[in-house]
């Protein structure tokens, strides 16, 4: 019998597939999230489930994103069956699009390092004229692209509300508007107590950081090194039209309810979460530089939110040497890597399992070597 | 069932009226007002069906926020009735479901 129990400090995408990941296991779980009050990045997501290019710099990410998409399926199923509501995955392939050979040239060569470094990440380069039997309507500006038949789309809104109601489904406890300032550690007695602003406190046998853009504060507290850096995406969406374009691509993606997704912008600008009509107007160009009948579309939002980001881009998953049974996750796919998060990050930090072999590199200590130097990716 | 309409534009005397064309069917309006209000005190139902399960919709919000008064006004679709004003001679039919991309290249072309 298990009598442990587990506290999620965050209950976005990332801490509520783990979330969900441990109680659907039969862990007595508590979510303690922010609220609407939260940046929320789940609300910045772009919604790609996506494979192709990942791990560029670290062919550990990449296996860790195929694992992933591979598992988004049955994930899908599960919630759907669980829950009734439907995460909207559509995993059909999609499709990279290049406005130079140049650039299409960089792109072969990226795939094929990861392919080759990481293993059974396949790719398809394609002319322009082979992606348009795809993409009719892509323009005369995409001279190529890549293919990729793992990745797809899912909808992030749905599949945070899919994990909320399965947490409830399985007995967990969601507390909201949780303003968690300090984790406190009582070693005599192995528990952890997460303090809110105002004074409440919840204590567990285990606790898991997932607060986004506030973890590397609690988790300093439980003497886990996790910067993070935030990124600000803006996004467009125009009307909702006739479906046009069977396959996400990384510029555009047409939603399942027909909305036109345009994205999205990668700005180092501090917790300013808001728009500006130079980044709209780079983004709107470029959609329509991508399908030019998109010049007639009317744009009905447009929108920016913040995402947490390590300095390499990578996640980290870690386990605190000094308070075992403190986790901290910092992690930027929250839609793409969300399968794994609830069947292996869950289950790990849940204490159902030993820690997985292939998370070992994901330690937040390697932002520790002063010698190394950064560069975003992910 | 009521079949009159439930919304009137107050009669003002000296005023201008334009003449709007929908579904193929004349209508005398007062200049200076929107489509939808036009189209309301017209008592012409339903002016779209809706994206996913094509039921029925009518303006609602009469402010831009909902959508639902969306008509296809000169060749161009899915355009918001309400934040439309009548213009003589314009010819404005029904929005059936959402817009097509091919559809919004053609009418598109003609300007406004």
């Amino acid at each position: 019998m298990i009598s442990k129990q587990l506290t999620v400090v965050g209950g976005g995408l990332v801490g509520a597939a783990i979330a969900y990941g441990a109680a659907s296991r039969g862990l007595s779980v508590r979510v303690l999230d922010q609220g609407d009050t939260a940046f929320r990045a789940s609300r910045g997501n772009f919604g790609l489930v996506w494979l192709s290019s990942k791990g560029g710099g670290m062919p550990e990410y990449a296996r860790w994103t195929r694992d992933a998409v591979g598992q988004w399926g049955g994930f899908h199923q599960e919630l759907l069956d669980r829950t009734g509501v439907d995460s909207g995955l559509i995993q059909k392939g999609g499709f990279w699009l290049g406005f130079s050979q140049e650039e299409v040239q960089k792109r072969a060569n990226l795939l094929a390092k990861i392919d080759r470094e990481a293993g059974g990440i396949p790719f398809r380069m394609m002319e322009a004229s082979e992606i348009r039997q795809y993409l009719p309507d892509i323009g005369p500006k995409v001279v190529g692209g890549s293919w990729g038949a793992q990745d797809g789309m899912a909808n992030p809104l749905f599949l945070l509300r899919a994990l909320h109601s399965g947490l409830k489904k399985a007995g967990a406890d969601i507390i909201s508007g949780i303003d968690v300032a300090a984790i406190e550690h009582d070693a005599a007695k192995g528990r952890f107590t997460a303090r809110s602003r105002d004074g409440q406190g919840w204590t567990s046998d285990r606790i898991v950081i997932a607060a986004g853009l506030g973890v590397g504060e609690l988790a300093s507290q439980v003497g886990i090194h996790a910067p993070t850096v935030t990124t600000r995406g803006q996004v467009l969406i125009t009307e909702r039209l006739k479906p046009f374009m069977d396959y996400p691509t990384n510029k555009a993606r047409q939603t399942a309810e027909g909305s036109v997704q345009i994205g999205s912008t990668t700005e180092d600008v501090g917790l300013d979460d808001g728009t500006t009509v130079e980044k709209i107007e780079w983004l709107a160009r470029r959609a329509v530089d991508t399908f030019p009948a998109l010049a007639n579309a009317r744009l009905v939002r447009a929108w920016g939110a913040l995402r947490p980001l390590t300095p390499d881009g990578y996640p980290i998953y870690q386990e605190s040497g000094t308070c075992p049974g403190a986790f901290a996750v910092v992690c930027h796919s929250g839609v793409t890597l969300a399968a794994i998060h609830a069947n292996v990050i869950g289950p790990w930090m849940g204490g159902l399992t030993d820690a997985p072999p292939d998370v070992a590199p994901f330690n937040g200590k390697r932002f520790l070597d002063k010698n190394a130097r950064f560069v975003g990716d992910h | 069932m009521t079949t009159e309409t439930l919304f009137s534009i107050p009669k003002k005397a000296g005023q201008a009226m334009v003449r709007i064309e929908f579904e193929g069917e004349t209508l005398h309006v007062p200049d200076g007002i929107s489509v939808a209000a036009a189209l309301l005190s017209s008592s012409r139902g339903a002016l779209r069906t809706s994206i996913v399960k094509g039921t029925p919709r009518a303006p609602y919000c009469m402010m831009g926020v909902c959508f639902e008064c969306l008509v296809e006004i000169d060749g161009i679709p899915a355009r918001q009735g309400c934040m439309t004003l009548v213009r003589d001679g314009m010819i404005i039919r029904r929005q059936s479901g959402a817009p097509s991309l091919e559809g919004l290249a053609s009418g598109g072309k003609n300007g406004e």
